[in-house]
């Protein structure tokens, strides 16, 4: 590889033996040397760059299908899509007049319970079990876990609150838990991703 | 006295070898197998040369080839459903092939093993769980796995033809254990598989293709090339392109090392 | 660095100036790689190989750190993990196919140095510990190679491994010893895996260590040539950047589109089937082969076949093959010719082509069954290997008479390209020896 740079350079240097007549720093040839050998050399990088994205066997499991039916009103499931954790709660009618209760400017990132569900499917609330702030998972989704001082979830690792739209109402993390893309496949089942 | 004690040295493994050299050899009865053996016969498959490409068309016939009388007892254990995408199937089309297949799960109730239907992200599943589980219910024959057999075989794509295609009647001289049929294309010509062509139109492809011996025994050899080397396509467009790319680069640098040393080598035009 | 000609690096920035009284590695490189490095100006392109060789090893290297971020070094999952590679890992196959390829070229580049380093007498002095490190990059290479193939865990790469180190178990006494404690078991296992893994990503760090040795090695005297003469001054040399850099670019153009050739168009061309067959400990195949490159080797090993002198033909086999190799730590006081090149040895000239056509029939021996006529050929041509190192070289170096050798590099030169030599016939003494289309 040394010498691929060394051509290029070539252009420049006057060896002991070179006449001194030509200005071969601007010599064409040396000139398309080396850009055909650098136009070669960042060919050879793509691929082992890229290797290390996500392979095709990794890619086909980008989408998982989700049944409803266990999620008792109230409770709430953890599932796992691409390698994280999913929440997939049932709320209560109780549950949801608290949520649209809150009055959304006053949120850290304004979002309605509407927003971050499927219109008539108000009742399931699905998101990512990650934590915005630095990706722990929080508590919640099971039974007799911290859910935190807005009835949601509470992040360990770092004290962050949700309420129970999932919706960021204190500590460090930014942003409200994230909503997969999903799609109803029947009245119970839902695809993810 | 290095070289002295090299002398001796030299002259020790000189002597031992001749001495093994002079030693007599047993007779070797000439091996009857070598005699019989046949090697493949060589078509012209569509994959060869430079710019090989897959018959998409020949590859659906041969993996229904595969599917209907193959996957009987070999499996396909390295590919997955979503790789039929190659042979040109669509993603509907792979989803109910996928679905036809019965994948080992457990339950996510009770943790018991079951099974569910094939997913596209899902691989072929294996036909026997286990190597002893195959030779206990094929007679102690172990039918390998097709993934990689065009690579796993010398002269793979024509071995497989030959061989599925070349049963024939053992000669006299040749004695066929009960149970195995007898293929000049086998390594020990006995092989534990009954003959899977038995006659033409055995199956009936989509496309209409007459379905005759050899005509199946050429699909699914292509299909079972694509199998061992999904990237073929690839790999020759990249060698193409890599190879013409590194012509003109070479000859570049060859024209640069001419000039860098013009004035060094003041010779004659004519050398 | 040793003639006092070699330009000295003038660093021309402000940056330049700053490194250089810090950390003069552009001096460095410059010395040994660019204008300040002068260089015999008749090399041919035999002597482009060297440069091959680094080059390849780092293709290995950069291949093979790749491939290790998918491979997984498990008995239960390593060949899964490698057909993982051929077909979801994104240009996975053809990382792997550069790897596996990558390996035949590198020893078929670093043979092609070793028999040129034969021909123009480079392990001659004051060169002989030059030669030295690189016979050790030599044995590492092997080493790496073996173990590399064993990662596969195919049907080849298991009974390889089972009768490589089934080598160790001919050692008298603490040969099972030995042979248990490389294994890790009494058999190529999990444990036998991992470390070869292990090993197998530290040697070539380990060899290019010795490389840098190697190069500097062959800084203090300077690259032999191919009349075997001292450089005499400055008009014998050039400065190896621009001149050696875009000769070497250019065979490394060469290089790399047969190289491509092999990956894109013929990538299992130089390895063997069997290897497409999960390893499975419980069935040999029918016929156990190492890759090429180790084939003369093999057929050293093969050739004893007859217990003497009260020594197993196993442990004669095993320590004929050692012999083989460690021997040529030896030639540069096996051989006491004061002529380097073979130009100049018209005897020693025809038994290098004898030898050269020995390793190639050794070759072809190694890589058949035990069967006549092959065995005897190849007990054969172990016994020239031997004699031709031990006996043949020694005698030879003692009783030829050499040709006249040119009075320097600049005169040889001058008589090839058809003027007049000054003295002497040396023009016309090279017509024999490997001559470059130049």
């Amino acid at each position: 590889m040394a010498s691929e740079t060394s051509v290029s350079a070539a252009s420049g240097a006057h060896g002991d033996g070179l006449p001194p007549e030509g200005e071969r720093r601007r010599d064409f040839l040396y000139v398309a040397t080396g850009a055909f050998a650098a136009v070669g050399a960042a060919a050879v990088v793509v691929p082992l760059v890229n290797q290390m994205n996500p392979s095709a066997d990794v890619l086909a499991l980008a989408s998982i299908d989700l049944d409803l039916t266990p999620i008792q009103p109230g409770q709430a499931i953890v599932a796992s899509w691409r390698g994280k954790p999913i929440f997939a709660r049932q709320l209560t009618p109780q549950e949801i007049a608290t949520a649209n209760a809150v009055d959304i400017k006053t949120l850290r990132d304004p979002q309605t319970l509407a927003e971050r569900t499927k219109p008539g499917n108000e009742k399931w609330l699905i998101t990512l079990g990650v934590c915005t702030h630095l990706g722990c998972v929080p508590l919640g989704a099971r039974e007799g876990e911290n859910r935190g001082d807005y009835g949601g979830y509470y992040c360990p690792c770092h004290g962050s609150q949700y309420d129970i739209a999932g919706r960021i109402r204190g500590g460090p993390a930014p942003k409200n838990l994230e909503v997969p893309t999903y799609a109803f496949k029947s009245p119970t089942s839902v695809t993810i991703g | 006295m290095i070289r002295l004690g090299a002398l001796g040295v030299g002259l020790l493994f000189v002597i031992t070898l001749l001495w093994g050299v002079i030693q007599p050899r047993e007779a070797v009865a000439p091996d009857p197998v070598k005699a019989l053996h046949k090697h493949p016969q060589e078509i012209e498959w569509t994959t060869n040369g430079v710019f090989g490409k897959f018959d998409r068309k020949q590859m659906q016939r041969g993996f229904q080839v595969y599917k209907e009388i193959c996957s009987a007892c070999h499996s396909i254990h390295r590919v997955a459903f979503r790789d039929l995408a190659a042979l040109g199937f669509s993603a509907p089309e792979i989803k109910a092939i996928a679905a036809g297949y019965d994948i080992a799960t457990i339950d996510d109730k009770t943790g018991e093993p079951t099974t569910r239907k094939g997913l596209p992200a899902d691989k072929f599943p294996l036909i026997y769980p286990n190597e002893i589980a195959a030779r206990a219910a094929q007679n102690g024959a172990l039918p390998p796995d097709l993934s990689l057999i065009t690579k796993a075989r010398e002269d793979g794509p024509n071995y497989v033809h030959s061989l599925i295609t070349g049963y024939a009647d053992a000669p006299a001289n040749w004695k066929v254990p009960d149970g195995l049929y007898y293929n000049p294309y086998f390594r020990s010509l006995n092989v534990a598989m009954p003959p899977p062509l038995a006659a033409d139109d055995q199956i009936t492809y989509v496309d209409g293709t007459k379905a005759t011996k050899d005509q199946m025994a050429r699909d699914v050899a292509t299909f079972l090339t694509w199998t061992a080397e999904p990237k073929l396509e690839a790999r020759k467009e990249t060698g193409v392109a890599a190879i013409a790319f590194l012509l003109i680069l070479t000859a570049l640098g060859y024209l640069s090392y001419r000039k860098v040393w013009a004035d060094v080598k003041r010779k004659p035009a004519a050398v | 660095m040793s003639f006092p000609w070699a330009k000295h690096y003038q660093p021309t920035s402000e940056f330049g100036k700053y490194m250089d009284s810090r950390l003069p590695l552009p001096r460095f490189i410059y010395g040994a790689l660019g204008a300040g490095y002068p260089t015999p100006k008749n090399l041919n392109y035999f002597y482009n190989f060297g440069v091959l060789a680094g080059v390849a090893l780092v293709i290995q290297i950069i291949t093979g750190v790749v491939l290790g971020m998918h491979y997984a070094a498990n008995t239960g999952i390593a060949f899964d993990s490698v057909e993982h590679i051929m077909r979801d890992v994104n240009s996975g196959w053809m990382i792997r196919y550069m790897h596996a390829v990558g390996a035949s070229f590198f020893f078929a580049v670093v043979y092609v140095h070793i028999f040129r380093g034969l021909y123009y007498g480079s392990y001659k002095p004051p060169r002989e510990v030059l030669w030295l490190l690189g016979l050790v990059i030599f044995l590492l290479m092997m080493a790496t190679a073996f173990m590399g193939y064993v990662l596969v865990w195919g049907q080849m790469s298991f009974w390889g491994a089972t009768v490589i180190t089934n080598l160790f178990s001919a050692v008298p006494i603490v040969g099972e010893a030995i042979h248990t404690w490389l294994l890790g078991g009494f058999a190529p296992d999990n444990a036998t895996l991992n470390r070869f893994f292990s090993l197998h990503y530290l040697l070539p760090f380990i060899i290019f260590g010795v490389i840098i040795l190697h190069v500097w090695a062959l800084h203090i005297p300077g690259s032999n040539n191919p009349t075997g003469v001292d450089v005499k001054g400055p008009q014998d040399t050039v400065p190896f950047h621009p001149y050696y850099t875009a000769k070497d670019f250019f065979g490394l153009g060469v290089y790399l589109t047969l190289f491509s050739v092999f990956v894109f168009f013929l990538p299992n061309a130089l390895g063997e089937v069997d290897n497409y067959v999960p390893a499975n400990p419980l069935s040999t195949p029918t016929h156990i082969v190492p890759e090429w490159y180790l084939l003369p080797f093999y057929a050293i090993l093969k050739a004893f076949t007859t217990d003497f002198l009260l020594v197993k033909a196993k442990l004669w086999g095993v320590i004929a093959m050692l012999a083989a190799i460690v021997l040529l730590f030896f030639l540069p006081w096996l051989d006491t010719s004061p002529v380097r090149s073979n130009r100049y040895r018209p005897l020693n000239r025809i038994f290098f082509w004898i030898f050269v056509a020995d390793c190639l029939v050794l070759g072809y021996c190694g890589g058949q069954l035990a069967v006549e006529p092959w065995v005897r050929i190849g007990q054969l041509a172990a016994a020239y290997y031997f004699a031709h190192f031990l006996i043949i070289i020694p005698l030879i170096a003692r009783f030829e008479k050499t040709l006249p050798l040119p009075n320097s590099i600049s005169e040889s030169v001058l008589a090839k390209y058809g003027k007049p030599p000054a003295s002497g016939s040396a023009g016309t003494l090279g017509g024999t020896a490997p001559q470059p289309a130049e």
